[in-house]
């Protein structure tokens, strides 16, 4: 290791800190399931909501890891990672509607039911290869980077940047809700995909297979979480971080920033790619809503009440906000947005470091 | 350096909507050699290092190093070939450690896979750690650039230019909030620099240029109005009368 | 148009009573005694061109017709039985209903259809002549020509052209074919087209003319068509200038981005909902009250910019992604106060009588109303707009803050005033988008947020800083859509705009009309 020390984190001390904290935490998380199995009138049982909720908001943790890495550390304030989110979960989607097979209610042996009912007389190109699982996987890092390379190439060759690059993803993602809106796009239309039966074998409907996605969903945090740290902390790291501090600089030492950006943002897409096919098989459906405008900008609120430019921020505000929606959802539906809109202006004008940034001031 | 390239501007304008900030300039940099800038503001200084480093194409005119044709360049192709620039205000990576600015701007593969299994091995820190001692910033080395002093900031994004290992260095108005002593020693860093490199230096102080001593080329208007040693040039009754005419 | 017609009618009806009875009375001959005696008497009805029979065939073709043994033809109203042709009261026992068959339908849809041709009402002529057009036969020629002797209404005196034109061609004289192609040939009407096509294989002589008149009237279709789209963008275009003017004072001039910006459009369409409300107990202003809003909601959104910018936005300065997101969350609650204060549904703003029905143009270009005042409303918001920055002491001040603040605040402007004020124009003019919107869309708290990215790529597309390249941006970006639009679906359509302004910026990164030079990098 070198002895370069990482500026974002110059207290050591609070640095220690948050890693056992997020240790904890993850620990915490792992033994969910297994305190799910106790009997209900256990103290310590956790509720089937309270498990299937946090498996839902370990995939969030991932997006916000992803849009992290963009926004903190690169300095692409990306409005449309929901749209990566959401294609990788599209594509695990298809997967899973080739899995249904004969099961559906029309019965049609290949055809999902939504082809059925508009009379696809075959399976458009576009869904062949998908009942393969590991050709699915591979479509779900695939379908995000490749769409977040192309926008990249375009945007940061012509050195489009800060809200023209903002409004330009906002855009991507509209334009992609609108597009799978339409039933003739081959994708379910409105409806999207739902009904899933099975995957690897296993129904999704049982203790186990949920217990399994969410140790999935675990470990993929987990790991993600090692690779956004492993690029954070080398070179390539503060390579970022100086482009988005001064990008011209950076060219002017010879560094082709349009490569970088778009080695980030397409890693950053895929990371989101991988969250949203988690995401899918435990919430059970995906549907045009995910590409929602609204979505990804409440995803860069999660990174920015956490702190972005901190990995450990991210995964904090994706469960900090989300706890606090779920919450605030039951008990006092009308507040909710009131509170969120209140956390954009009271985080940009009042905590431009998120919580770890407060967490920083009190040690100092 | 062997042999080197030579720096050669042949009748470059840079039209900016109807205002010609250069009109015609022509100039040429042979390799090692120490050459100053001079000329009032708005002459087309710092329009010529932006045309020179790619930030700004001509509108027309040929601009080469060497053989190589650096208006189809982009910035970041520039800097590669061995030309290095320091801004006129400083201009460095406040979020990082004076260390980790200079290892950005130490040569080495610039691509993102390399820049992530960079290690920096024992051969890179002594590089470091020594043009730190010779820009006198070793003690600062841990510390984030954005605290550093005006004149400090000077020193480190020469340090960074020296990292670059280039061929050719553009220094923009470097003693700009120098005091006297740094000033001459700046003045000693470059004069021994050249030789082994090209150097083109802009600066308003003509007490720095004449501690240079060396070639220099008057610029106003966008074009040259004159050119030679120290003393040409300030009996020019042309420079004269830009300079102090008015 | 009404009392020429109508003294014509008492001309007709005090210079002619005694001979057209008798003449009418004569045609009824037969009626009822068979169906091919039923069949003559209704086509001489309708060759009489008399509109006084015209009651006595509606009621045969309802089944209110009777007739008694002694030949008296009865009709049954909602009043009561009366005699056919006199009117006078009578006793309906003994008689029997006249019967139809098919043959009698016929004839009464051709008569009736002749005689509706001469009907005192203008909307029933209009469908006669439809009528006439579709049944086509050269029987009509001779009444088509006394309706078309009679007719002032310019749109039913086309289609009765059109009719007179079809019929024609339907007769066995060559002169008349001719003359009906040619008079098809002369129109722009998909109807007249389908004739001739139809009429093309029973005339095989005359294929050669048949064709050059579908040309023509494709031609013509094909400029109506053109026509059509331009206004369709035109109107895009100026419902997209509405929305993105503001934003061009705002984000443009200012360097502001405001995502709350479509949510300032929202009020001022809620604005104009209220003024509407509270004008319902002043009947003599309520037609009013769209005009009136104008002002209002200026006043209300610029209130509200001028509060977002002095209490939050200054405080961002220079930190544009978090202004973004800043404004973000203001939008948010904004159009979360309204979903609590008026309701999640869409409310109902009425147009004004002057700002409904739709405009026929020469050549049959169909224009609503209410478009066409936005699309001059557009103009004259962006007029004023233009007029506010190059032509007050106030956009002097602006230009100067915008430009070069420090100097502009050492020449004693107070550079915050100006920023208040200049975000409060921008937001103004936000609300009066509102109040024009609420005409064609849908009052709802949502109502703003289909709005804002559109208006970015407008005043990116057109150049950020320049109002011409707003207007280009919006009206160019109006009329590419609708002109993809019949190809690809009105939500590819906008896929493609999208995508095409994204390569676009490719080329020029700094949109349509570019500031130029160094104070463009900065």
């Amino acid at each position: 290791m070198s002895l370069a020390v990482l500026p974002a984190a110059p207290d050591a001390r609070l640095r220690l800190g948050l890693r056992a904290g997020l240790g904890l935490f993850i620990l915490l998380l792992a033994v969910m399931p297994l305190l799910n199995l106790l009997p209900v009138s256990h103290p310590l049982h956790v509720s089937d909501f309270l498990v299937s909720i946090t498996g839902k908001w370990i995939c969030y943790a991932i997006l916000a890891l992803s849009l992290d890495l963009a926004w903190g550390y690169a300095g692409i304030l990306s409005l449309g990672h929901g749209a990566f989110f959401a294609l990788g979960g599209y594509a695990m989607g298809m997967h899973l509607m080739r899995l249904i097979g004969p099961r559906g209610s029309y019965g049609h042996p290949i055809l999902p039911d939504f082809m059925v009912f508009l009379g696809y007389q075959e399976l458009p190109w576009y869904w062949l290869g998908f009942d393969s699982f590991p050709f699915a996987m591979l479509m779900v890092l695939l379908v995000p980077g490749t769409l977040a390379l192309v926008v990249g190439w375009l945007s940061f060759r012509s050195r489009i940047t800060g809200v023209y690059l903002s409004i330009l993803t906002q855009a991507m993602t509209f334009a992609l809700m609108l597009a799978f809106f339409r039933n003739d796009m081959g994708f379910g239309g409105n409806n999207g995909f739902t009904d899933f039966k099975e995957l690897l074998g296993q129904p999704l409907n049982t203790t186990a297979m949920r217990s399994g996605l969410f140790y999935a969903s675990l470990l993929a945090l987990v790991l993600s979480f090692l690779l956004c740290l492993r690029i954070t902390r080398s070179k390539y790291g503060r390579v970022l971080t100086a482009i988005r501090d001064a990008e011209s600089r950076v060219r002017f030492l010879g560094y082709d920033t349009t490569r970088h950006k778009l080695f980030a943002f397409v890693l950053s897409a895929m990371l989101a790619g991988v969250a949203g096919a988690l995401y899918v098989p435990q919430v059970g459906i995906i549907n045009p809503g995910e590409f929602s405008p609204a979505n990804s900008i409440e995803a860069v609120i999660w990174v920015a009440v956490g702190g972005r430019g901190t990995l450990v921020g991210a995964v904090l505000g994706a469960f900090t906000v989300n706890g606090l929606k779920t919450w605030l959802t039951s008990a006092a539906p009308d507040l909710w947005l009131f509170v969120l809109g209140g956390l954009f202006v009271l985080v940009t004008l009042f905590l431009p470091k998120g919580l770890i940034g407060l967490a920083k001031g009190r040690t100092k | 350096m062997s042999g080197g390239r030579r720096l050669y501007l042949d009748g470059v304008s840079v039209v900016f909507d109807g205002f010609r900030a250069l009109n015609n300039l022509s100039l040429i940099v042979e390799p090692g050699e120490l050459r100053s800038v001079i000329g009032p503001n708005g002459a087309g200084k710092t329009t010529m290092m932006d045309v020179i480093t790619g930030k700004t194409r001509p509108t027309q005119g040929t601009v080469n190093f060497g053989e190589i044709d650096l208006t189809r360049m982009d910035e970041a192709g520039i800097a590669n070939l061995g030309i290095g620039r320091k801004f006129q205000k400083p201009t460095m990576f406040d979020a990082l450690t004076v260390f980790e600015n200079m290892e950005l701007a130490l040569k080495a593969p610039r691509g993102p896979i390399a820049c992530l299994r960079w290690k920096l091995t024992g051969g890179a820190r002594a590089q470091i750690e020594q043009t730190l001692e010779e820009i006198g910033l070793q003690e600062r080395a841990q510390d984030l650039a954005g605290i550093l002093s005006h004149g400090q900031r000077q020193w480190l994004e020469i340090g960074m230019l020296l990292m670059q290992d280039p061929e050719l260095l553009l220094v923009d108005e470097p003693v700009a909030g120098m005091t006297d002593a740094e000033t001459e020693q700046t003045a000693a860093l470059l004069v021994r620099i050249a030789g082994r490199r090209s150097v083109v230096v802009v600066e308003h102080d003509l007490e720095f240029v004449r501690a240079l001593g060396r070639r220099v080329t008057v610029l106003c208007d966008g074009s040259v109005l004159s050119e030679g040693s120290i003393d040409h040039v300030q009996n020019d009754p042309r420079v004269i009368e830009v300079y102090l005419g008015r | 148009m009404k009392h020429p017609l109508l003294a014509f009618l008492l001309l007709v009806a005090l210079a002619l009573p005694a001979r057209a009875q008798d003449a009418l009375t004569a045609a009824l001959e037969g009626l009822g005694t068979g169906f091919n005696q039923t069949a003559e008497a209704v086509d001489r009805l309708g060759a009489s061109g008399d509109p006084r029979a015209l009651p006595l065939l509606r009621a045969l073709t309802e089944g209110r017709l009777l007739r008694r043994a002694d030949g008296t033809l009865l009709i049954r109203g909602e009043a009561g039985v009366i005699e056919a042709l006199a009117g006078a009261p009578a006793e309906a026992a003994e008689a029997s209903p006249v019967r139809l068959n098919n043959r009698v339908r016929v004839a009464l849809r051709g008569a009736l259809g002749r005689l509706q041709l001469l009907s005192p009402d203008a909307a029933e002529r209009q469908a006669a002549a439809d009528a006439v057009f579709r049944s086509r036969s050269a029987d009509n020629v001779a009444v088509l020509e006394t309706a078309l002797g009679r007719e002032t209404v310019p749109a039913i005196r086309d289609r009765l052209l059109l009719a007179l034109a079809a019929s024609r061609l339907m007769a066995s004289d060559l002169a008349d074919k001719m003359a009906g192609i040619a008079a098809l040939g002369a129109s722009a009407s998909p109807e007249a087209r389908a004739v001739l096509l139809e009429m093309r294989g029973a005339n095989p002589g005359l294929a050669a003319q048949i064709d050059e008149a579908v040309a023509a009237v494709d031609r013509r279709l094909a400029i109506r068509r053109a026509a059509e789209t331009v206004f369709q963008g035109l109107s895009l275009g100026s419902v997209l200038l509405l929305a993105a003017l503001g934003l061009a004072v705002t984000f443009g001039v200012m360097g502001v981005i405001n995502m709350a910006h479509g949510e300032f459009v929202m009020l001022g369409a809620y604005t104009t909902f209220i003024v509407q409300e509270a004008l319902r107990t002043i009947p003599a202003l309520q037609p009013w009250s769209l005009p009136l809003a104008v002002p209002i909601a200026f006043l209300v959104t610029a209130a509200c910019g001028a509060a977002l910018e002095r209490g939050l936005i200054r405080h961002l300065y220079g930190r544009p992604l978090e202004t973004l997101l800043m404004t973000f969350g203001v939008g948010m609650m904004i159009q979360q106060a309204v979903r609590l204060a008026f309701g999640a549904q869409n409310r109902e703003i009425i147009s004004p009588a002057w700002m409904q029905g739709t405009l026929m143009l020469p050549g049959g270009v169909a224009v609503t109303q209410n478009r066409l005042w936005i699309l001059v409303f557009s103009l004259v918001v962006l007029g004023l707009t233009v007029a506010a920055i190059r032509l007050t002491r106030f956009g002097l001040e602006m230009r100067a803050v915008t430009q070069k603040r420090a100097i502009a605040a050492s020449m004693g402007i107070r550079t915050g005033r100006v920023d208040a004020l200049t975000f409060a124009f921008g937001s103004g003019i936000a609300g009066i988008a509102g109040v024009a919107l609420s005409q064609i869309d849908n009052v709802s708290p949502n109502l703003g947020t289909g709005y804002i990215i559109d208006s970015f790529l407008v005043v990116v597309f057109g150049g950020v800083g320049s109002l011409a390249g707003t207007l280009v941006g919006a009206f160019g970006l109006g009329t590419i859509n609708k002109i993809l639009e019949p190809w690809a679906g009105a939500v590819l359509a906008k896929v493609f705009v999208l995508v095409a302004v994204m390569l676009f910026i490719q080329r020029k990164p700094r949109g349509l009309f570019a500031q130029k030079g160094r104070a463009a990098d900065a």
